[in-house]
Protein backbone atom coordinates (compact mmCIF):
# COMPACT_ATOMS: atom_id res chain seq x y z
CA UNK A 1 0.00 0.00 0.00
CA UNK A 2 1.70 3.06 -0.87
CA UNK A 3 0.28 6.65 -1.55
CA UNK A 4 0.68 6.59 -5.12
CA UNK A 5 -1.25 3.92 -5.15
CA UNK A 6 -4.04 5.58 -2.45
CA UNK A 7 -4.60 8.13 -4.25
CA UNK A 8 -4.73 6.18 -7.94
CA UNK A 9 -7.91 4.45 -6.24
CA UNK A 10 -9.52 7.72 -4.91
CA UNK A 11 -9.27 8.47 -8.41
CA UNK A 12 -11.02 5.64 -9.40
CA UNK A 13 -13.79 5.37 -7.16
CA UNK A 14 -14.70 9.09 -7.45
CA UNK A 15 -14.86 9.31 -11.04
CA UNK A 16 -17.70 6.57 -10.87
CA UNK A 17 -21.50 7.02 -10.93
CA UNK A 18 -22.13 3.79 -8.41
CA UNK A 19 -20.37 5.48 -5.73
CA UNK A 20 -22.50 8.44 -5.42
CA UNK A 21 -25.31 6.67 -5.87
CA UNK A 22 -24.67 3.75 -3.64
CA UNK A 23 -23.65 5.66 -0.62
CA UNK A 24 -26.46 8.42 -1.14
CA UNK A 25 -28.95 6.00 -0.52
CA UNK A 26 -27.27 3.80 2.06
CA UNK A 27 -27.51 7.63 4.16
CA UNK A 28 -30.91 8.80 2.64
CA UNK A 29 -32.87 4.99 3.53
CA UNK A 30 -31.38 4.72 6.92
CA UNK A 31 -32.07 8.27 8.05
CA UNK A 32 -35.28 8.26 5.90
CA UNK A 33 -36.17 4.88 7.57
CA UNK A 34 -35.35 5.63 11.32
CA UNK A 35 -37.23 8.68 11.06
CA UNK A 36 -40.64 6.64 10.14
CA UNK A 37 -40.06 4.21 12.80
CA UNK A 38 -39.35 6.96 15.46
CA UNK A 39 -42.69 9.11 14.66
CA UNK A 40 -44.21 5.62 14.40
CA UNK A 41 -43.25 4.11 17.67
CA UNK A 42 -43.86 7.76 19.97
CA UNK A 43 -47.34 6.89 18.28
CA UNK A 44 -47.73 3.71 19.41
CA UNK A 45 -46.08 3.53 22.57
CA UNK A 46 -48.88 3.97 24.62
CA UNK A 47 -50.38 0.31 23.00
CA UNK A 48 -47.17 -1.23 23.65
CA UNK A 49 -47.14 -4.17 26.16
CA UNK A 50 -45.50 -3.81 29.19
CA UNK A 51 -42.32 -6.31 28.32
CA UNK A 52 -42.16 -3.86 25.26
CA UNK A 53 -41.97 -0.48 26.66
CA UNK A 54 -39.22 -1.62 29.55
CA UNK A 55 -37.06 -2.77 26.66
CA UNK A 56 -37.93 0.78 24.83
CA UNK A 57 -34.24 1.81 23.30
CA UNK A 58 -35.13 5.32 21.85
CA UNK A 59 -31.29 5.20 20.36
CA UNK A 60 -31.63 1.40 18.75
CA UNK A 61 -35.58 2.54 17.59
CA UNK A 62 -33.67 6.07 15.36
CA UNK A 63 -31.38 2.86 13.58
CA UNK A 64 -34.56 0.58 12.35
CA UNK A 65 -33.20 1.81 8.68
CA UNK A 66 -29.89 0.36 9.07
CA UNK A 67 -31.39 -2.99 8.21
CA UNK A 68 -32.46 -1.67 5.05
CA UNK A 69 -29.65 0.84 4.57
CA UNK A 70 -26.86 -1.61 5.05
CA UNK A 71 -28.03 -3.19 1.82
CA UNK A 72 -26.74 0.30 -0.80
CA UNK A 73 -23.70 -0.16 1.49
CA UNK A 74 -23.28 -3.56 0.50
CA UNK A 75 -23.95 -3.21 -2.81
CA UNK A 76 -21.91 -0.15 -2.45
CA UNK A 77 -18.79 -2.96 -1.22
CA UNK A 78 -19.50 -5.00 -3.89
CA UNK A 79 -19.35 -2.41 -7.19
CA UNK A 80 -15.97 -1.19 -5.85
CA UNK A 81 -14.31 -4.36 -6.18
CA UNK A 82 -16.50 -6.42 -8.93
CA UNK A 83 -16.63 -2.78 -11.27
CA UNK A 84 -12.99 -3.97 -12.18
CA UNK A 85 -13.87 -7.81 -13.19
CA UNK A 86 -17.06 -7.11 -15.27
CA UNK A 87 -15.16 -4.47 -17.44
CA UNK A 88 -11.85 -6.49 -17.36
CA UNK A 89 -10.00 -3.52 -15.91
CA UNK A 90 -8.58 -5.69 -13.36
CA UNK A 91 -6.12 -6.31 -15.87
CA UNK A 92 -5.37 -2.98 -16.72
CA UNK A 93 -5.41 -2.36 -12.94
CA UNK A 94 -2.88 -4.95 -11.78
CA UNK A 95 -0.35 -4.17 -15.22
CA UNK A 96 -0.14 -0.95 -13.30
CA UNK A 97 0.13 -2.84 -10.08
CA UNK A 98 1.16 -5.96 -9.91
CA UNK A 99 1.47 -6.40 -6.23
CA UNK A 100 -1.91 -7.47 -5.57
CA UNK A 101 -1.82 -6.96 -1.97
CA UNK A 102 -1.17 -3.50 -2.15
CA UNK A 103 -3.82 -3.36 -5.25
CA UNK A 104 -6.67 -4.88 -2.60
CA UNK A 105 -5.28 -2.96 0.30
CA UNK A 106 -5.12 0.80 -1.13
CA UNK A 107 -8.93 0.05 -2.70
CA UNK A 108 -10.20 -1.29 0.51
CA UNK A 109 -8.20 1.30 2.77
CA UNK A 110 -10.00 4.17 0.20
CA UNK A 111 -13.77 2.22 0.00
CA UNK A 112 -13.67 1.66 3.64
CA UNK A 113 -12.69 5.94 4.47
CA UNK A 114 -15.10 6.94 2.50
CA UNK A 115 -18.06 4.18 3.91
CA UNK A 116 -16.88 5.11 7.13
CA UNK A 117 -17.33 8.81 6.79
CA UNK A 118 -20.98 8.15 5.24
CA UNK A 119 -21.58 5.91 7.79
CA UNK A 120 -20.71 8.13 10.48
CA UNK A 121 -22.52 11.29 9.06
CA UNK A 122 -25.75 8.67 8.76
CA UNK A 123 -25.49 7.58 11.81
CA UNK A 124 -25.14 11.09 13.53
CA UNK A 125 -28.13 12.17 11.61
CA UNK A 126 -30.21 8.96 12.20
CA UNK A 127 -30.14 9.45 15.79
CA UNK A 128 -30.64 13.24 16.28
CA UNK A 129 -33.49 13.28 13.44
CA UNK A 130 -35.06 10.07 15.37
CA UNK A 131 -34.52 11.56 18.78
CA UNK A 132 -36.44 14.61 17.62
CA UNK A 133 -39.23 12.75 16.30
CA UNK A 134 -39.65 10.99 19.46
CA UNK A 135 -40.23 13.87 21.37
CA UNK A 136 -40.83 13.19 25.27
CA UNK A 137 -39.47 9.21 24.47
CA UNK A 138 -36.12 10.45 23.35
CA UNK A 139 -32.77 10.17 25.21
CA UNK A 140 -29.88 12.31 24.95
CA UNK A 141 -26.22 11.37 23.28
CA UNK A 142 -25.03 12.58 26.96
CA UNK A 143 -26.41 9.59 27.90
CA UNK A 144 -24.75 6.21 29.54
CA UNK A 145 -23.84 4.45 26.24
CA UNK A 146 -25.50 6.28 23.64
CA UNK A 147 -22.46 7.64 22.30
CA UNK A 148 -20.79 4.65 21.97
CA UNK A 149 -24.27 3.56 19.86
CA UNK A 150 -24.17 6.36 17.67
CA UNK A 151 -20.87 6.29 16.87
CA UNK A 152 -20.89 2.17 16.23
CA UNK A 153 -23.69 2.90 14.07
CA UNK A 154 -21.28 4.38 11.56
CA UNK A 155 -18.57 1.49 12.38
CA UNK A 156 -21.12 -0.91 11.47
CA UNK A 157 -22.10 0.94 8.52
CA UNK A 158 -18.51 0.67 7.28
CA UNK A 159 -17.76 -3.35 8.71
CA UNK A 160 -20.98 -4.14 6.36
CA UNK A 161 -19.15 -2.72 3.40
CA UNK A 162 -15.56 -4.07 4.14
CA UNK A 163 -17.18 -7.41 4.28
CA UNK A 164 -18.86 -7.22 0.81
CA UNK A 165 -15.59 -6.35 -0.60
CA UNK A 166 -14.15 -9.53 0.68
CA UNK A 167 -16.70 -11.55 -0.85
CA UNK A 168 -16.57 -9.89 -3.56
CA UNK A 169 -13.33 -10.20 -4.16
CA UNK A 170 -13.65 -14.02 -4.28
CA UNK A 171 -16.31 -14.22 -6.38
CA UNK A 172 -15.52 -11.43 -8.92
CA UNK A 173 -19.02 -11.37 -10.40
CA UNK A 174 -21.12 -8.03 -9.29
CA UNK A 175 -24.59 -10.32 -9.60
CA UNK A 176 -23.00 -13.56 -8.21
CA UNK A 177 -21.87 -11.39 -4.76
CA UNK A 178 -25.32 -9.50 -4.05
CA UNK A 179 -27.21 -12.80 -5.14
CA UNK A 180 -25.32 -13.74 -1.68
CA UNK A 181 -24.56 -11.08 0.44
CA UNK A 182 -28.31 -9.01 -0.03
CA UNK A 183 -30.94 -12.55 0.35
CA UNK A 184 -28.20 -13.22 3.23
CA UNK A 185 -27.97 -9.88 5.37
CA UNK A 186 -31.87 -9.27 4.49
CA UNK A 187 -33.58 -12.61 5.54
CA UNK A 188 -31.46 -15.05 6.63
CA UNK A 189 -29.58 -13.98 8.81
CA UNK A 190 -32.66 -12.44 10.68
CA UNK A 191 -34.33 -15.67 10.24
CA UNK A 192 -31.46 -17.59 11.58
CA UNK A 193 -31.36 -15.18 14.56
CA UNK A 194 -35.05 -15.08 15.26
CA UNK A 195 -36.05 -18.97 15.55
CA UNK A 196 -34.95 -20.45 18.20
CA UNK A 197 -32.98 -23.12 17.63
CA UNK A 198 -30.51 -21.43 14.98
CA UNK A 199 -30.63 -18.39 17.53
CA UNK A 200 -27.61 -19.65 19.14
CA UNK A 201 -25.69 -19.77 15.84
CA UNK A 202 -27.64 -17.10 14.05
CA UNK A 203 -26.33 -14.16 16.85
CA UNK A 204 -22.60 -15.16 16.21
CA UNK A 205 -23.34 -13.88 11.96
CA UNK A 206 -21.82 -10.89 11.25
CA UNK A 207 -24.58 -8.62 11.28
CA UNK A 208 -26.62 -10.28 14.15
CA UNK A 209 -23.43 -10.02 16.42
CA UNK A 210 -22.03 -6.45 14.93
CA UNK A 211 -25.42 -4.75 15.61
CA UNK A 212 -25.43 -4.62 19.01
CA UNK A 213 -23.03 -1.91 19.40
CA UNK A 214 -26.36 0.24 18.22
CA UNK A 215 -28.10 -1.54 21.10
CA UNK A 216 -28.02 0.96 24.53
CA UNK A 217 -30.73 -0.53 26.74
CA UNK A 218 -30.49 -4.47 27.18
CA UNK A 219 -34.01 -6.22 26.25
CA UNK A 220 -35.90 -8.09 28.98
CA UNK A 221 -34.56 -11.69 28.81
CA UNK A 222 -31.71 -11.15 26.87
CA UNK A 223 -28.92 -13.53 27.31
CA UNK A 224 -26.10 -12.50 24.55
CA UNK A 225 -23.10 -13.97 25.53
CA UNK A 226 -20.81 -11.40 24.55
CA UNK A 227 -21.10 -7.23 24.82
CA UNK A 228 -21.55 -4.45 22.36
CA UNK A 229 -18.33 -4.46 21.72
CA UNK A 230 -17.64 -7.92 21.78
CA UNK A 231 -19.99 -8.36 19.29
CA UNK A 232 -18.77 -5.71 16.80
CA UNK A 233 -15.24 -7.56 17.58
CA UNK A 234 -16.84 -10.71 16.26
CA UNK A 235 -17.91 -8.98 13.12
CA UNK A 236 -14.44 -7.73 12.19
CA UNK A 237 -13.56 -11.12 12.65
CA UNK A 238 -15.58 -12.10 10.22
CA UNK A 239 -14.37 -9.28 8.05
CA UNK A 240 -10.71 -10.08 8.22
CA UNK A 241 -11.50 -13.56 7.44
CA UNK A 242 -13.41 -12.62 4.35
CA UNK A 243 -10.47 -9.74 3.11
CA UNK A 244 -7.95 -12.44 3.76
CA UNK A 245 -9.79 -15.30 1.88
CA UNK A 246 -9.96 -12.16 -0.98
CA UNK A 247 -6.33 -11.87 -0.92
CA UNK A 248 -5.42 -14.97 -0.96
CA UNK A 249 -7.00 -15.48 -4.33
CA UNK A 250 -6.93 -12.99 -5.75
CA UNK A 251 -2.70 -13.49 -5.14
CA UNK A 252 -3.28 -17.60 -6.46
CA UNK A 253 -5.66 -16.93 -9.51
CA UNK A 254 -5.07 -16.00 -13.22
CA UNK A 255 -6.40 -12.76 -13.43
CA UNK B 1 13.64 -6.40 -23.85
CA UNK B 2 11.89 -9.39 -23.35
CA UNK B 3 13.19 -12.80 -22.19
CA UNK B 4 11.08 -15.50 -22.14
CA UNK B 5 12.46 -18.87 -20.98
CA UNK B 6 10.55 -22.56 -21.13
CA UNK B 7 7.43 -20.67 -20.81
CA UNK B 8 4.34 -22.58 -20.63
CA UNK B 9 0.64 -22.79 -19.48
CA UNK B 10 -1.50 -25.80 -18.49
CA UNK B 11 -5.35 -24.87 -18.18
CA UNK B 12 -6.08 -28.76 -16.79
CA UNK B 13 -5.29 -30.91 -20.08
CA UNK B 14 -4.52 -28.29 -22.71
CA UNK B 15 -1.16 -27.17 -23.16
CA UNK B 16 -1.93 -23.43 -23.50
CA UNK B 17 1.66 -22.07 -23.98
CA UNK B 18 4.34 -25.09 -24.95
CA UNK B 19 7.77 -24.43 -23.70
CA UNK B 20 8.20 -21.05 -24.95
CA UNK B 21 11.82 -19.77 -25.66
CA UNK B 22 12.27 -17.22 -27.51
CA UNK B 23 13.77 -12.92 -26.90
CA UNK B 24 12.24 -9.52 -28.14
CA UNK B 25 14.49 -6.97 -28.87
CA UNK B 26 14.98 -3.63 -28.93
CA UNK B 27 14.89 -1.20 -31.88
CA UNK B 28 12.79 -3.44 -34.03
CA UNK B 29 8.99 -4.09 -33.95
CA UNK B 30 9.15 -7.90 -33.48
CA UNK B 31 5.68 -9.34 -34.77
CA UNK B 32 4.00 -12.12 -32.76
CA UNK B 33 1.86 -14.47 -34.75
CA UNK B 34 -0.06 -17.36 -34.70
CA UNK B 35 -3.47 -18.86 -35.92
CA UNK B 36 -6.54 -17.57 -33.06
CA UNK B 37 -6.28 -19.84 -30.09
CA UNK B 38 -2.55 -20.12 -30.45
CA UNK B 39 -1.65 -18.76 -27.02
CA UNK B 40 -0.36 -15.44 -28.12
CA UNK B 41 -2.38 -13.79 -25.43
CA UNK B 42 -2.13 -16.29 -22.65
CA UNK B 43 1.57 -15.52 -23.78
CA UNK B 44 1.12 -11.71 -23.16
CA UNK B 45 -0.92 -11.93 -20.08
CA UNK B 46 2.04 -13.88 -18.30
CA UNK B 47 4.99 -11.34 -19.37
CA UNK B 48 2.95 -8.67 -17.69
CA UNK B 49 2.54 -11.24 -14.45
CA UNK B 50 -1.18 -11.62 -15.07
CA UNK B 51 -0.84 -15.38 -15.28
CA UNK B 52 1.09 -17.40 -13.90
CA UNK B 53 3.19 -19.62 -15.69
CA UNK B 54 2.96 -23.77 -15.08
CA UNK B 55 6.95 -23.63 -15.92
CA UNK B 56 9.20 -21.82 -17.38
CA UNK B 57 9.70 -17.63 -16.55
CA UNK B 58 10.02 -14.62 -18.18
CA UNK B 59 11.91 -11.72 -17.67
CA UNK B 60 11.34 -7.59 -18.48
CA UNK B 61 14.69 -5.51 -18.86
CA UNK B 62 16.04 -8.88 -16.70
CA UNK B 63 13.27 -8.78 -14.22
CA UNK B 64 10.08 -10.25 -13.29
CA UNK B 65 7.42 -8.29 -14.20
CA UNK B 66 5.88 -8.30 -10.74
CA UNK B 67 9.56 -7.04 -9.19
CA UNK B 68 9.32 -3.69 -11.50
CA UNK B 69 8.86 -0.72 -9.66
CA UNK B 70 6.47 1.64 -11.58
CA UNK B 71 6.29 -0.88 -14.06
CA UNK B 72 4.32 1.17 -16.51
CA UNK B 73 7.39 3.34 -16.93
CA UNK B 74 9.32 0.59 -18.41
CA UNK B 75 6.91 -1.25 -19.98
CA UNK B 76 3.46 -0.46 -21.68
CA UNK B 77 0.76 -2.75 -23.01
CA UNK B 78 -2.25 -2.91 -25.02
CA UNK B 79 -4.07 -6.27 -24.18
CA UNK B 80 -7.95 -5.43 -24.22
CA UNK B 81 -9.21 -1.93 -25.39
CA UNK B 82 -12.74 -2.57 -24.03
CA UNK B 83 -11.00 -3.09 -20.46
CA UNK B 84 -11.81 -0.05 -19.23
CA UNK B 85 -14.44 1.11 -17.23
CA UNK B 86 -17.37 2.31 -19.32
CA UNK B 87 -18.59 5.13 -16.35
CA UNK B 88 -15.47 6.52 -16.26
CA UNK B 89 -14.11 9.50 -18.53
CA UNK B 90 -11.19 8.79 -20.70
CA UNK B 91 -9.17 10.89 -19.05
CA UNK B 92 -9.82 9.91 -15.27
CA UNK B 93 -8.89 6.27 -16.57
CA UNK B 94 -5.39 7.47 -17.81
CA UNK B 95 -5.27 9.78 -14.72
CA UNK B 96 -5.77 6.97 -12.28
CA UNK B 97 -3.09 4.81 -13.92
CA UNK B 98 -0.84 7.32 -14.02
CA UNK B 99 -1.02 8.05 -10.49
CA UNK B 100 -0.68 4.63 -9.21
CA UNK B 101 2.93 4.47 -11.15
CA UNK B 102 3.64 8.22 -9.96
CA UNK B 103 3.66 9.48 -13.51
CA UNK B 104 2.85 13.47 -13.57
CA UNK B 105 -0.70 14.58 -14.35
CA UNK B 106 0.34 16.29 -17.37
CA UNK B 107 1.80 13.10 -19.46
CA UNK B 108 -1.74 12.76 -18.64
CA UNK B 109 -2.55 15.55 -21.43
CA UNK B 110 -0.03 14.46 -23.94
CA UNK B 111 -0.50 10.55 -24.40
CA UNK B 112 -4.24 11.78 -24.98
CA UNK B 113 -2.83 14.23 -27.65
CA UNK B 114 -0.42 11.66 -29.39
CA UNK B 115 -3.38 9.31 -30.03
CA UNK B 116 -5.86 12.23 -31.04
CA UNK B 117 -8.70 11.74 -28.06
CA UNK B 118 -8.57 15.30 -26.25
CA UNK B 119 -12.00 16.20 -27.38
CA UNK B 120 -12.91 13.68 -26.48
CA UNK B 121 -10.79 13.38 -22.95
CA UNK B 122 -13.91 14.38 -20.64
CA UNK B 123 -16.01 11.88 -22.33
CA UNK B 124 -17.39 8.51 -20.59
CA UNK B 125 -15.59 5.42 -22.74
CA UNK B 126 -18.59 3.16 -22.86
CA UNK B 127 -19.69 5.59 -25.80
CA UNK B 128 -16.00 5.32 -27.46
CA UNK B 129 -16.40 3.55 -30.97
CA UNK B 130 -13.51 0.61 -30.86
CA UNK B 131 -11.48 2.82 -32.94
CA UNK B 132 -11.62 5.15 -29.97
CA UNK B 133 -11.33 2.36 -27.58
CA UNK B 134 -7.92 1.11 -28.90
CA UNK B 135 -6.79 4.55 -29.23
CA UNK B 136 -7.08 5.11 -25.49
CA UNK B 137 -5.25 1.72 -24.56
CA UNK B 138 -2.55 2.78 -26.44
CA UNK B 139 -2.42 6.05 -24.90
CA UNK B 140 -2.53 3.89 -21.45
CA UNK B 141 0.37 2.19 -22.74
CA UNK B 142 2.02 5.41 -23.78
CA UNK B 143 1.85 6.71 -20.26
CA UNK B 144 5.05 5.82 -18.59
CA UNK B 145 7.14 6.46 -21.37
CA UNK B 146 8.42 3.03 -21.43
CA UNK B 147 11.08 1.41 -23.36
CA UNK B 148 9.19 -1.76 -24.59
CA UNK B 149 6.10 -1.57 -25.61
CA UNK B 150 3.34 -4.29 -26.13
CA UNK B 151 0.28 -4.44 -28.31
CA UNK B 152 -2.14 -7.68 -28.66
CA UNK B 153 -3.79 -7.35 -31.89
CA UNK B 154 -3.55 -3.54 -32.05
CA UNK B 155 -5.39 -2.47 -35.96
CA UNK B 156 -8.67 -4.71 -34.79
CA UNK B 157 -11.44 -3.01 -35.63
CA UNK B 158 -10.11 0.41 -36.80
CA UNK B 159 -10.62 1.74 -40.21
CA UNK B 160 -8.29 2.11 -42.63
CA UNK B 161 -6.98 6.00 -41.28
CA UNK B 162 -6.52 4.12 -37.47
CA UNK B 163 -4.59 0.87 -39.14
CA UNK B 164 -1.78 3.51 -41.06
CA UNK B 165 -2.04 5.51 -37.79
CA UNK B 166 -0.67 2.48 -35.95
CA UNK B 167 1.81 1.38 -38.33
CA UNK B 168 3.60 4.26 -38.49
CA UNK B 169 3.57 4.36 -34.62
CA UNK B 170 4.69 1.49 -34.06
CA UNK B 171 7.87 2.02 -36.79
CA UNK B 172 8.66 5.21 -34.98
CA UNK B 173 8.66 3.47 -31.62
CA UNK B 174 11.00 1.14 -32.63
CA UNK B 175 13.04 3.67 -34.42
CA UNK B 176 13.54 5.34 -30.92
CA UNK B 177 15.17 2.01 -30.11
CA UNK B 178 12.31 0.96 -28.26
CA UNK B 179 11.27 -2.62 -28.15
CA UNK B 180 8.00 -3.65 -29.90
CA UNK B 181 6.00 -6.69 -29.16
CA UNK B 182 3.07 -6.77 -31.31
CA UNK B 183 0.29 -9.95 -32.13
CA UNK B 184 -1.51 -10.53 -34.95
CA UNK B 185 -3.49 -13.30 -36.65
CA UNK B 186 -2.58 -11.62 -39.81
CA UNK B 187 0.00 -12.22 -41.86
CA UNK B 188 -0.23 -9.52 -44.15
CA UNK B 189 0.16 -7.10 -41.32
CA UNK B 190 2.91 -8.20 -40.12
CA UNK B 191 4.64 -8.28 -43.40
CA UNK B 192 3.98 -4.57 -43.60
CA UNK B 193 5.22 -3.40 -39.77
CA UNK B 194 7.68 -6.26 -38.36
CA UNK B 195 10.82 -6.72 -38.93
CA UNK B 196 11.34 -9.87 -37.06
CA UNK B 197 8.77 -12.67 -36.69
CA UNK B 198 7.98 -14.94 -33.99
CA UNK B 199 5.11 -17.80 -34.95
CA UNK B 200 3.14 -19.95 -32.77
CA UNK B 201 0.99 -22.28 -33.55
CA UNK B 202 -1.15 -24.75 -30.44
CA UNK B 203 1.54 -22.31 -27.99
CA UNK B 204 4.70 -24.24 -29.46
CA UNK B 205 7.29 -21.93 -31.31
CA UNK B 206 7.27 -22.40 -35.09
CA UNK B 207 9.40 -19.52 -36.20
CA UNK B 208 11.97 -16.93 -34.57
CA UNK B 209 12.97 -15.43 -37.79
CA UNK B 210 13.71 -12.12 -39.04
CA UNK B 211 10.67 -10.95 -42.13
CA UNK B 212 13.25 -10.78 -44.49
CA UNK B 213 14.46 -14.16 -44.02
CA UNK B 214 11.06 -15.57 -43.38
CA UNK B 215 9.96 -13.90 -46.75
CA UNK B 216 12.98 -15.25 -48.31
CA UNK B 217 12.54 -18.76 -47.48
CA UNK B 218 8.59 -19.09 -47.98
CA UNK B 219 8.05 -17.34 -50.79
CA UNK B 220 7.54 -20.34 -52.80
CA UNK B 221 7.80 -19.56 -57.28
CA UNK B 222 6.50 -21.51 -59.78
CA UNK B 223 5.09 -22.22 -63.00
CA UNK B 224 1.59 -23.05 -63.84
CA UNK B 225 -0.03 -24.75 -66.86
CA UNK B 226 -2.99 -25.62 -67.79
CA UNK B 227 -2.92 -27.68 -71.21
CA UNK B 228 -5.48 -30.09 -73.17
CA UNK B 229 -2.60 -32.41 -73.70
CA UNK B 230 -1.05 -33.48 -70.18
CA UNK B 231 0.79 -35.98 -71.41
CA UNK B 232 2.23 -34.99 -74.14
CA UNK B 233 3.70 -32.04 -72.60
CA UNK B 234 5.14 -33.97 -69.49
CA UNK B 235 7.12 -35.81 -71.88
CA UNK B 236 8.46 -32.95 -73.25
CA UNK B 237 9.37 -31.56 -70.24
CA UNK B 238 10.64 -34.01 -69.07
CA UNK B 239 12.77 -34.70 -72.04
CA UNK B 240 14.33 -31.18 -71.54
CA UNK B 241 15.03 -31.84 -67.73
CA UNK B 242 12.14 -30.51 -66.42
CA UNK B 243 10.05 -32.01 -63.78
CA UNK B 244 6.29 -30.96 -63.60
CA UNK B 245 3.98 -31.92 -60.57
CA UNK B 246 0.92 -32.54 -61.56
CA UNK B 247 -1.93 -31.15 -59.55
CA UNK B 248 -6.07 -31.20 -58.84
CA UNK B 249 -8.28 -30.10 -62.24
CA UNK B 250 -5.68 -30.81 -64.41
CA UNK B 251 -3.10 -28.63 -63.59
CA UNK B 252 1.17 -28.56 -63.72
CA UNK B 253 3.42 -27.03 -61.82
CA UNK B 254 6.86 -26.14 -61.79
CA UNK B 255 8.99 -25.21 -58.94
CA UNK B 256 11.40 -22.40 -60.14
CA UNK B 257 10.08 -22.71 -63.68
CA UNK B 258 11.25 -20.05 -66.31
CA UNK B 259 7.55 -19.68 -67.66
CA UNK B 260 9.19 -18.24 -71.07
CA UNK B 261 11.26 -21.47 -71.58
CA UNK B 262 8.18 -24.10 -71.14
CA UNK B 263 6.41 -21.94 -73.58
CA UNK B 264 8.91 -21.88 -76.30
CA UNK B 265 9.14 -25.84 -75.60
CA UNK B 266 5.67 -25.58 -75.79
CA UNK B 267 5.34 -23.51 -79.01
CA UNK B 268 8.48 -26.10 -80.81
CA UNK B 269 6.45 -29.11 -80.00
CA UNK B 270 3.09 -27.50 -80.95
CA UNK B 271 2.03 -28.09 -77.35
CA UNK B 272 -1.74 -26.29 -77.11
CA UNK B 273 -1.14 -24.30 -73.72
CA UNK B 274 -4.58 -22.92 -72.29
CA UNK B 275 -2.68 -21.18 -69.01
CA UNK B 276 1.38 -20.16 -68.61
CA UNK B 277 1.79 -17.96 -65.67
CA UNK B 278 4.45 -17.67 -63.25
CA UNK B 279 3.29 -17.12 -59.61
CA UNK B 280 4.77 -16.70 -56.24
CA UNK B 281 2.85 -17.70 -53.24
CA UNK B 282 1.61 -15.74 -50.99
CA UNK B 283 3.07 -15.08 -47.53
CA UNK B 284 -0.25 -15.69 -46.25
CA UNK B 285 0.39 -18.84 -47.50
CA UNK B 286 3.51 -19.22 -46.59
CA UNK B 287 1.82 -18.50 -43.10
CA UNK B 288 -0.77 -21.02 -43.39
CA UNK B 289 1.48 -23.28 -44.20
CA UNK B 290 3.58 -23.38 -41.25
CA UNK B 291 0.65 -23.42 -39.04
CA UNK B 292 -1.30 -25.76 -41.10
CA UNK B 293 -1.13 -28.74 -38.48
CA UNK B 294 -1.73 -26.29 -35.21
CA UNK B 295 -4.56 -24.72 -36.22
CA UNK B 296 -7.37 -25.14 -33.69
CA UNK B 297 -10.30 -24.22 -35.07
CA UNK B 298 -11.11 -25.77 -38.80
CA UNK B 299 -14.17 -24.84 -40.50
CA UNK B 300 -14.70 -28.00 -42.28
CA UNK B 301 -14.83 -28.38 -45.80
CA UNK B 302 -15.06 -31.29 -48.53
CA UNK B 303 -11.52 -29.66 -49.47
CA UNK B 304 -9.94 -31.13 -46.27
CA UNK B 305 -8.01 -33.82 -47.69
CA UNK B 306 -6.45 -31.24 -49.74
CA UNK B 307 -4.86 -29.55 -46.95
CA UNK B 308 -1.21 -28.69 -46.44
CA UNK B 309 -0.21 -29.84 -50.10
CA UNK B 310 1.88 -27.84 -51.72
CA UNK B 311 0.63 -25.20 -53.55
CA UNK B 312 -2.49 -24.73 -52.10
CA UNK B 313 -3.90 -22.66 -49.41
CA UNK B 314 -2.80 -24.06 -46.39
CA UNK B 315 -5.72 -26.06 -44.26
CA UNK B 316 -8.48 -25.30 -47.20
CA UNK B 317 -11.52 -23.70 -46.03
CA UNK B 318 -9.99 -22.37 -42.82
CA UNK B 319 -11.31 -20.06 -40.47
CA UNK B 320 -9.41 -17.90 -40.92
CA UNK B 321 -10.42 -14.26 -42.68
CA UNK B 322 -6.99 -14.45 -43.87
CA UNK B 323 -7.20 -17.12 -46.85
CA UNK B 324 -5.70 -14.64 -49.10
CA UNK B 325 -5.68 -16.59 -52.61
CA UNK B 326 -2.86 -17.09 -54.83
CA UNK B 327 -1.31 -13.67 -56.48
CA UNK B 328 -0.27 -14.08 -59.73
CA UNK B 329 2.93 -12.51 -61.04
CA UNK B 330 1.30 -12.51 -64.78
CA UNK B 331 -2.28 -12.39 -65.93
CA UNK B 332 -4.45 -15.04 -64.70
CA UNK B 333 -6.68 -16.45 -67.41
CA UNK B 334 -8.07 -19.31 -64.66
CA UNK B 335 -11.36 -20.17 -64.60
CA UNK B 336 -12.76 -21.53 -61.50
CA UNK B 337 -13.79 -25.07 -61.60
Amino acid sequence: MTTQVIRSEWTKIRSVASTVWTLSLAAVVTIALGMLVSALARQQFDNMGEQDRLSFDATYISFAGMGLGQLAMIVFGVLVVTNEYSTGMIRTSLAAVPRRGSLLASKVAVATVLALVVGMVTSFAAFFLGQALLGSLSTSIGEEGVLRAVIGGGLYMALIAMFSMGIAVMLRSPMLSLGILMPFFFLISNILGAVQATKKFGRFLPDQAGSHIMQVVTPVGDDTPYGPWGGLGIMALWVIAALAGGYLLLRKRDA
Amino acid sequence: MIELEGLTKRYGEKLAVDNLTFTVRPGTVTGFLGPNGAGKSTTMRMILGLDHPTAGNVRVDGRRYQELKDPLTYMGALLDAKAVHGGRSAYNHLLCLAQSNGIPDRRVHEVLDTVGLTPVARKKAKGFSLGMSQRLGIAAALLGDPRILMFDEPVNGLDPEGIHWIRGLMKSLAAQGRTVFVSSHLMSEMALTADHLVVIGQGRLLADTSMADFIERNSRCYVRIRTPERERLLDVLSTAGITAVEQDGGLLEVEDGEAERIGELAARHRVVLHELSSRQSSLEEAFMQLTAGSVEYHAHTGQAERAGQAGQTGQAGQAEPAAAPVQPAVADMKKES
